[in-house]
């Protein structure tokens, strides 16, 4: 069974459809990532499965339980972590507060969680009184990533954590997410960078105008001469 | 040349009052930064809340004194204190309930918030004039000096006295206690660093699970608990009249912008600034020269830069200039 399973989502902020009858979905351990044009419907489609938007038809499930209608706050409950693409830390906190409020939902000891995320991103550790506002772009996402991870979610998805970082610092940001996949966690990604993205993807979905265009493992997408010329320029 | 003299008149004359006015307008812009903070909007009903916290204590301790307690040479208000902050709590969570929930439901404009607010300050205006009436109240009671310019006097040979009230100390000591406290809640707890998260992205604590409605509930009580304390030291050092609160809200909006709104070490800040400022720019400076300048000088005028009528100008003034050049206050803070 398919660990999150959206399927035939079609859905807008109000207005016209955004996403029409779009499908996705993700397995326990692996990474698969949202890809497309601007304005495609990538960070719209992984709204839509953390529930920001009001679908008019289409299911999403998460280990086989149909949430369609919880609110994003109880999708958080259930296991997923949302990293957004802005604002995603909060300024003021320290590196360390915003770990807390992360794991705000959580009764037990959560010092194990910050340590794991330390071990992942030694950096923060570093940096943990520091205010988060005052840390470099790569390092915010790094912040941001971790306090995802403080309710120790199933599933992580992260809108676009690389924009804005350097080519290195994104290398360095994809490493660290293939090592989050590997202790079993499921990622679902949207990327602007597509090519880097779909290399250590084990599926991608190319979005087109809001419904699926393409849907192959990450290395068949690279291979197809259709989707390089159109979409990863060349 | 006489700067020992000199100084003792100034400490006497600018510097212990404006100290303590200074504690007591630290604690109400506390209260207004805190809430522009969470639910941002400047709440103007904070001077009327600070007075029905007064008005509180003064009955309790009117009642206390009935019954004969005493904790002299402490004044009683002291102990009836906890009662007022028990009545301002209770008045601003119905307050919030009845009228600020709505509009937060309704996702109103902060202009609307704060246009709301100015109703709830006529309301709790009329309020406290049905209920202890608009006449002056005095309810301050046990030791009045600490020291007096008499026995200072003749404790250090000076020709100018120190003198230190007893009313003036106590709210020096009350705001700081009260300061490190809020300060220790906002940094080290678990509420108090939800309430900064939320006040620094409502939508990302929601996503954390922090729920608005509990930081809400905090911060009107945190507000709630300030202003009483404000209010009743307030009363203390300079009786209590209800006339006063409205006057005193332009002190305690102009040290919460230049402190920085939403930043309470600003508003601690700010709040010393604005009293300092007044306190020595209504201050008449002749005498004050005359011990600085040669023997038997003395400038003809007051050197009076400001009549005390017009005390609240020098707010004006500073609010004003912060709001041209330095929106942000002094901690870099939200701009309106």
């Amino acid at each position: 069974m398919t660990f999150l399973s959206a399927k035939g989502m079609t859905g807008g902020y109000g207005g016209a459809d955004i996403i029409s009858d779009c499908d996705i979905w993700v397995e326990k351990g692996q990474i698969n990532v949202i890809v497309g044009p601007n304005g495609a419907g990538k960070s719209t489609a992984m709204k839509a499965i953390f529930g920001m938007l009001n679908l008019r038809r289409g299911e999403v499930l998460l280990d086989g339980v149909d949430i369609t209608k919880l609110p994003p706050q109880k999708r958080v409950r259930a296991g997923m972590g949302f990293v957004p693409q802005n604002r995603n830390v909060f300024v003021s906190l320290s590196v360390e507060e915003n770990l807390e409020m992360g794991a705000f939902i959580r009764e037990d000891d959560i010092s194990e969680s910050i340590e794991q995320v330390y071990q992942l991103f030694p950096i923060l550790k570093e940096k943990r009184l520091q205010p988060a506002g005052e840390l470099s772009g790569g390092q915010r996402q790094q912040v941001a990533v971790g306090r995802a991870l403080m309710t120790q979610p199933k599933l992580l998805m992260l809108d676009e954590p690389t924009a804005g970082v350097s080519p290195i610092v994104m290398d360095e940001l994809f490493d660290r997410i293939i090592e989050v996949a590997k202790t079993g966690i499921a990622i679902l990604m949207v990327e602007q960078n597509a090519r880097q993205a779909l290399e250590i993807a084990d599926h991608g979905f190319v979005l087109v105008q809001g419904g699926n265009r393409f849907t192959d493992t990450g290395q068949a997408l690279l291979d197809n001469e259709e989707v390089r010329r159109s979409f990863l320029g060349g | 040349m006489d700067i020992l003299n000199a100084l003792a008149l100034f400490a006497n004359f600018v510097f212990v009052p404006a100290t303590a006015y200074g504690a007591q307008l630290a604690l109400g812009a506390l209260g207004v930064t805190l809430i522009f903070g969470i639910l941002r909007f400047a709440n103007f009903s904070h001077g009327e809340l600070m007075s029905f916290g007064a008005m509180a204590s003064i009955l309790a301790t009117w009642l206390l004194q009935d019954q004969g307690v005493s904790i002299a040479p402490l004044p009683t208000a002291l102990l009836a204190l906890p009662f007022g902050i028990l009545a301002a709590v209770a008045l601003m969570l119905a307050t919030d309930r009845v009228v600020f929930r709505f509009y937060r439901r309704q996702h109103a404009n902060p202009i609307i918030f704060a246009i709301v607010s100015v109703g709830v300050m006529f309301v709790f205006a009329g309020l406290i004039r049905i209920i202890i009436g608009p006449e002056d109240r005095s309810f301050a009671d046990g030791e009045r000096f600490i020291i007096t310019a008499f026995e200072f006097k003749k404790l250090t040979g000076l020709s100018e006295g120190i003198a230190i009230r007893q009313t003036q100390v106590l709210t020096v000591v009350v705001a700081a206690i009260v300061v490190v406290a809020l300060f220790w809640f906002l940094r080290k707890t678990r509420s108090g660093k939800a309430m900064r998260a939320y006040s620094d992205d409502e939508d990302l604590a929601l996503l954390s699970g922090i729920d608005p409605e509990r930081v809400v509930a905090l911060a009107w009580i945190i507000t709630a608990a300030l202003a009483a304390i404000a209010g009743t030291l307030y009363g203390l050092d300079k009786t209590y009249k209800p006339f006063i609160f409205l006057q005193i809200l332009l002190p305690i909006f102009a040290a919460t912008i230049l402190g920085g709104i939403g930043q309470p070490v600003g508003a601690v800040l700010g709040g010393f600034i604005i009293a300092y400022s007044e306190v020595t720019v209504t201050y008449a400076f002749k005498k004050f020269l005359a011990y600085l300048g040669p023997e038997g000088w003395a400038p003809e005028s007051l050197v009076q830069l400001l009549s005390t009528d017009y005390k609240f100008a020098v707010s004006f003034i500073i609010l004003v200039a912060v709001l041209l050049f330095r929106p942000t206050g002094i901690i870099r803070g939200k701009v309106i």
